[in-house]
């Protein structure tokens, strides 16, 4: 049982979860975000590490990731950062980025170096799940790493059930088919896949993200689900003068409760 | 076929289909469907008429006396410059739509390099009236500015891609950002063997025409429908898997792929993958890309706008990898040279993708008695302006 899981077993709803890219906007504050995002309350960390093409991201990440790039975040750095999270950090963190970085890096090689930091989950995109199962899960597994599938309101219930069998600490929910940083939908399509959703009572609770961006999109998105991830509008902040000061006010006004 | 695509979408270590979960009932749906559509009777005599009386296919093969001469083997051309809008990518395109329509699809988006794709893309949605949106690097807007102007006039909207290096990798990143967000009523036209599978299979099959008309025409010509040699260049791989298809399981006959390799495949400036890359994710699918240690796309550089991607379609880094297919590169200065001498040896101003399959025979050691067809897959109409700044005329 890793930290998320522990997480989701004493804490039901209202969870917020922050994504950043790592790199962004300076190189080595990769860990002082996570540790003021921690202060201010927030319940779990997505660090992105950067890729040169995210084709599932809108502008705002794009442009995080092209800085990270150019100011030389790699995997190789990101790991070294990362050595002395768990004397600093104590919630869970995920690992997020595409496939072909975590390829090169050597997936096996990945996972292990990502345990020995204390990283509690993975989520890429671009990893299918047939390729997952085939090649990789044991790797996760070892490593006692949950592996983070994405639903969108066109996924099938029975990809949605061999989702939720593959799963082992929560179901990332997209509130549409959409890249990052749009805005979150809500209509009564929405509401009915929602419903739909909760109906099928899965053994993994939901996170929402994509287009949460403040109170209302948050507080929405928390009636559906255990909580939601707020990715573009916090890297937003991330390129304003003094972010790490502005963290705590931002997270308030996001769950002011 | 021995070298086709497996169940799973792979051609032996490459292929598959790596994408986000938003484009997964997109692409499952083709999946699902792509062979029985295809092989319905009424597609295939559809396609067909519209290929022979829209296209203007078969496409000749023309027997180039001068450059036979010249290079001491039977050269044969296979004239895709002469089909409608100007290149092969017109098959895809036609094959493609056919598909959408069935699909049930209101709305058309596709990537473009050189501009040829996005034509022809435009060109079929005018034919059916349906809405078209084209995604081009910024860069290559400006290098092939008429076939902007084209694919306006044909009612296309022409979105420029302004990340990256403003090339088609990044044409085809929008595209993909635009399909998710469009899940249901859009269908994605990639112009290449590229992509999640079931796209390079399914491309290929579009494409197969040129090598299906090629060797009834070499049966003609020469009396045997195998030549010895089969050349064409690659870019993602389009024309090049069409031209090797239907002779892929005659291994007699020898697969000539030419990739760009810019100012030369060690000058920093380059898109000769093969060469170049190593095997990772691009574009949906595992293949041979041009990347760094860390696992980052490596920004191409070509003349050629239609070569300029740092990927290929699977199926050739499979037939690259087990070594059915030679793969070998030319320079930008070598490619504009045979554009210049086959403009005025056999009368043909290729387009400069073309321009790379026959620059790469000043380097064949050819037997008299060799047949040997190269690929001309488009004309050098866009082009003129970097022939004009590079020569001088
Ligand atoms: C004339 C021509 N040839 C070749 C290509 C390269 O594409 P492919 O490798 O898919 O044939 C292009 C692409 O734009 C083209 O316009």
């Amino acid at each position: 049982m890793n930290r998320l899981n522990q997480l989701f077993n004493t804490k039901k709803d209202n969870l917020l979860s922050i994504y950043y890219t790592a790199g962004y906007p300076e190189l080595n504050t990769t860990l002082d975000i996570a540790e003021a995002l921690e202060r201010a309350g927030v319940d779990f960390l997505e660090v992105g590490f950067p890729y040169s093409d995210p084709v599932a991201d809108g502008p705002t990440i794009q442009h995080s990731s092209e800085k990270a790039l150019e100011a030389g975040m790699t995997l190789n750095l990101l790991f070294e950062q990362l050595a002395d999270l768990r004397k600093r950090v104590t919630i869970p963190i995920l690992l997020m980025g595409y496939a072909n970085p975590m390829i090169q890096y050597g997936v096996e090689r990945f996972c292990k170096k990502a345990a020995v930091v204390g990283v509690d989950g993975v989520i890429v995109p671009d990893l299918p799940m047939y390729e997952y199962e085939t090649l990789y899960a044991d790797f996760f597994k070892a490593n006692g790493l949950s592996n983070i599938f994405l639903v969108t309101p066109q996924t099938s219930e029975e990809r949605i059930r061999k989702i939720d069998e593959l799963s082992n600490s929560f179901i990332y929910l997209l509130s549409s088919s959409s890249i990052t940083g749009g805005n979150l939908q809500v209509s009564v399509n929405i509401e009915d896949y929602y419903k739909r959703i909760k109906a099928m009572q899965l053994k993994n609770p939901a996170i929402i993200g994509f287009g949460i961006s403040d109170n209302k999109s948050f507080s929405k998105a928390c009636e559906y689900a255990s909580g939601a991830i707020v990715g573009s509008a916090f890297v937003k902040l991330l390129g304003t003068e003094g972010y790490l000061e502005k963290i705590p006010g931002f997270i308030e006004a996001i769950r002011p409760y | 076929m021995k070298y086709g695509v497996n169940g799973q979408g792979y051609y032996g270590d490459f292929g598959g289909a790596y994408i986000p979960e938003m484009l997964y009932p997109n692409v499952e749906e083709l999946r699902q469907q792509y062979l029985t559509i295809i092989n319905d009777d009424e597609f295939k005599a559809e396609f067909n008429q519209l290929l022979k009386d829209y296209v203007g296919r078969p496409s000749p093969l023309y027997h180039a006396k001068r450059y036979s001469e010249k290079y001491g083997a039977n050269i044969f051309l296979k004239r895709e410059d002469l089909n409608h809008t100007g290149s092969h990518k017109i098959n895809n395109a036609i094959g493609q739509i056919l598909l959408a329509k069935r699909l049930g699809k209101k709305r058309i988006i596709a990537e473009t390099g050189a501009g040829q794709h996005g034509v022809a893309t435009a060109t079929v949605c005018a034919l059916m009236g349906i809405e078209c949106v084209v995604y081009m690097g910024e860069v290559d807007m400006e290098r092939q500015a008429p076939n902007v102007s084209r694919m306006k006039m044909l009612g296309a909207k022409v979105v420029p891609a302004t990340s990256g290096s403003k090339t088609l990798k990044d044409a085809t990143n929008e595209a993909l950002r635009d399909w998710i967000g469009n899940p249901v009523d859009t269908h994605y036209i990639i112009g290449s063997v590229v992509g999640p599978y079931p796209y390079p299979d399914m491309v290929a099959r579009f494409q197969s025409i040129i090598s299906e008309e090629t060797k009834k025409q070499l049966l003609e010509h020469t009396g045997n429908e195998l030549p010895q040699y089969v050349m064409a260049c690659v870019g993602g791989g389009s024309n090049a898997m069409g031209m090797f298809y239907h002779f892929l399981d005659d291994e007699s006959v020898k697969l000539v792929a030419v990739e760009a390799a810019g100012k030369g495949v060690d000058s920093g400036h380059s898109a000769a993958t093969t060469f170049l890359g190593r095997e990772g994710v691009l574009h949906g699918s595992r293949t041979i890309l041009m990347q760094t240690d860390d696992g980052q796309v490596v920004e191409p550089y070509s003349i050629s706008a239609g070569l300029d991607y740092p990927g290929i379609g699977p199926q050739h880094a499979h037939l690259f990898k087990i070594n059915r297919a030679q793969y070998v590169s030319v320079t930008d200065d070598e490619a504009l040279q045979a554009g210049l001498l086959c403009s005025q040896m056999e009368g043909i101003i290729p387009a400069i993708e073309s321009a790379h399959a026959i620059a790469y025979l000043e380097k064949m050691k050819f037997k008299p008695n060799d047949n040997v067809v190269i690929c001309l897959s488009g004309r050098g109409d866009k082009d003129l302006d970097t022939y004009i700044k590079y020569f001088g005329y």
